[in-house]
């Protein structure tokens, strides 16, 4: 299966994810320390932070987003590209995906982005950190190589740190070998 | 056969116990002996009752204890089954008494407190041949008693195994908490029996692979943010934390060489991942590797003249060995599945690796050369071994579906395969050398 990134079921996806975060948040044992707590949540996630390098954000259905915005991107293009199994391959079906991502970025020059290379469970930390860099590399590759300039480019692995898919199984495993285009400034605020 | 003599011959006590029990003479050199190389061997039944002197007395007692049943080569005695009650450190055993409840070697002690320092005299008895194998006395400050029990365990099994212990020692560690794709992953530590948990980092950023260096008091791990990754080495005796450099792309899988001088590492440049090993006196970095493949988890032997580590230049994970300075790589590992995480024992006598194989995850050890592998656990997710200083022990981390990750140990033999005596989500566990 192959998951396409129109703008219908990049939100269901994301609806999803959001929903198995609730659930795991409500399912998990209480940890023996202090930790921030996650209220369960039935509507869609505010933006997270920043700083968690995950951008998966929901907007409401009767409002399509502006134009050079960051949640234009998300959800008009697509930020996230599948790999498989310790590959780092740029398959065929993410192509139009990434041409889609180089145009909408050499439209907006003043976007500057961060690929993040991400891995499943399905191998060990410090292999997925340099299996995620290199996803992360393709990714740049790619974009540089369809007229992206490569200085507004920069690239990090989180290996398996930061599964977006906090399920177990194949699907959850294919959602979380990807390449995340993140945008990191330069985009209009709203 | 009969269980006596199941027990002498299991133990390696020889004939010479039997002949201790049946003549009643206590011969020149009867002694008990755990061989801890023996995977069928029955755990040695040992007495320990609560030390003198209330209840730091009783405490001590009670961590030498636990230290040893984990260990999987003592069984510590029911103190209810006890005859010989309110023994005296400084009287012999009534004997008879031990060898009625079967038990095999007794420790009994006494603690006094003088001048505001903790004193604790203990000693070691094999109650068959009534000898006394040891009588040490250690002093510290009270609130240090949870390490003279250590020590104590450290004499006792050392004693019994010709092996030195690994009880008097720490295991640094990630602690994790939250929910999986947002979780907090602080660096942590605590003792080897889970005792003492402190946290080293406030959780702003992703820690992983914390590693000890094999002589000091010294930890080497990396921090990973949206911005790239960097390594730290901290001395813990004086809370230094310093980076090992600025580099251009991400740098990971940091490993102390045996000596403490050097710290070998991968560095990700353009999506290519090779191990480089800096100088820490100098601070000059050397390139070790220079293949299209990933090269990372690099340990060194404990000689120091080669290093184990992962590379996939075959099409897949699997372990290479080459010299310290980068020569001659050789591939070790040619079964089926994944290799990964490769550590040299301190003995210098196997490799400890994750394996994937058959949709399962392994734990296991093969000798230095890729001869002899032996898979000691199986789990949906098992990775990340790391040696006891005294290469009898692997800690690593286990996830089972649904649970988060925890702290697991398993010995050498695969035959004692326990969770950590820490209760909370745990992952990357690495050992202390034993402390002074």
């Amino acid at each position: 299966m192959v998951p396409s990134f129109t703008t219908r079921s990049a939100l269901r996806l994301a609806l999803i994810a959001t929903a198995a975060v609730s659930m795991a948040a409500c399912a998990t044992k209480k940890p023996s320390y202090p930790t921030a707590t996650v209220a369960p949540q039935t509507q869609p996630e505010p933006p997270r932070q920043p700083d968690r390098g995950v951008t998966q954000q929901t907007s409401p259905m009767n409002q399509s987003p502006t134009p050079g915005t960051e949640r234009d991107f998300v959800v008009n293009v697509g930020d996230r590209v599948y790999f498989d199994f310790d590959s780092y391959t740029v398959r065929s079906d993410a192509t139009a995906l990434l041409d889609a991502q180089a145009a909408w970025l050499k439209r907006y020059p003043s976007v500057q982005v961060r690929i993040e290379g991400n891995c499943d469970e399905k191998g060990t930390r410090e292999y997925n950190i340099a299996l995620g860099a290199r996803r992360a590399n393709a990714v740049r590759d790619y974009l540089a190589a369809h007229g992206v300039e490569s200085g507004r480019i920069t690239t990090v692995s989180y290996g398996k740190e930061k599964p977006v898919d906090t399920g177990a199984g194949d699907e959850a495993d294919q959602h979380n070998r990807n390449g995340h285009t993140a945008i990191v400034g330069g985009a209009r605020m709203n | 056969m009969t269980p006596l003599r199941t027990l002498c011959r299991t133990l390696m006590l020889a004939l010479a116990c039997v002949l201790t029990a049946g003549l009643a003479a206590a011969p020149a050199r009867a002694e008990i002996e755990v061989n801890v190389n023996r995977a069928d061997v029955q755990p040695l039944p040992i007495a320990l009752p609560a030390f003198g002197g209330g209840q730091v007395g009783a405490d001590i007692a009670s961590v030498i204890g636990a230290n040893l049943q984990r260990s999987g080569l003592f069984r510590p005695l029911d103190p209810a089954s006890f005859v010989e009650k309110n023994l005296n450190a400084a009287v012999q055993p009534r004997f008879a008494d031990w060898k009625q409840i079967n038990a095999q070697a007794l420790v009994n002690g006494m603690v006094t407190v003088e001048g505001g320092r903790l004193k604790v005299d203990f000693r070691l008895w094999d109650v068959f041949s009534e000898q006394q194998l040891l009588g040490l006395q250690f002093t510290s400050s009270p609130e240090n008693w949870r390490r003279v029990a250590h020590k104590i365990s450290d004499a006792v099994y050392e004693r019994l195994t010709g092996e030195k212990g690994y009880f008097d020692t720490r295991v640094v560690f990630v602690a994790e908490s939250g929910g999986k794709g947002s979780k907090t992953k602080r660096l942590a530590i605590m003792d080897q029996d889970g005792a003492n948990p402190s946290y080293l980092t406030n959780g702003s950023s992703i820690i992983m692979t914390p590693r000890f260096s094999s002589n000091s008091q010294e930890i080497t791990y990396m921090e990973l943010r949206p911005e790239g990754s960097s390594i730290y080495l901290l001395n813990l005796e004086t809370a230094r934390r310093e980076s090992l450099g600025d580099f251009k792309g991400m740098v990971f899988a940091p490993r102390f060489s045996p000596d403490g001088a050097k710290v070998a590492f991968s560095v990700e440049r353009g999506g290519n991942s090779d191990i480089f090993v800096m100088d820490l006196r100098s601070r000059t970095s050397s390139r070790l590797t220079a293949d299209p493949s990933i090269d990372t988890s690099a340990s060194f032997s404990p000689d120091g003249g080669r290093i184990v580590f992962n590379s996939d230049r075959s099409g897949s994970p699997q372990l290479y060995v080459m010299g310290a300075d980068g020569s001659n790589p050789r591939r070790i590992t040619f079964a089926a599945g994944r290799y990964t995480t490769p550590v040299w024992s301190p003995t210098g006598e196997f490799i400890a690796f994750t394996k994937q194989t058959g949709g399962e995850f392994h734990i296991g050890v093969m000798k230095a050369d890729g001869t002899d592998e032996r898979l000691l656990t199986s789990g949906n997710m098992d990775e990340g071994p790391a040696w006891a200083p005294n290469g009898r022990v692997l800690l690593f981390s286990r996830e089972t579906g649904g649970g988060g990750s925890k702290l697991w140990s398993v010995d050498v033999t695969g035959r004692i395969l326990q969770p950590m005596p820490y209760p909370g989500a745990g992952s990357d566990p690495a050992w202390s050398p034993l402390l002074n």
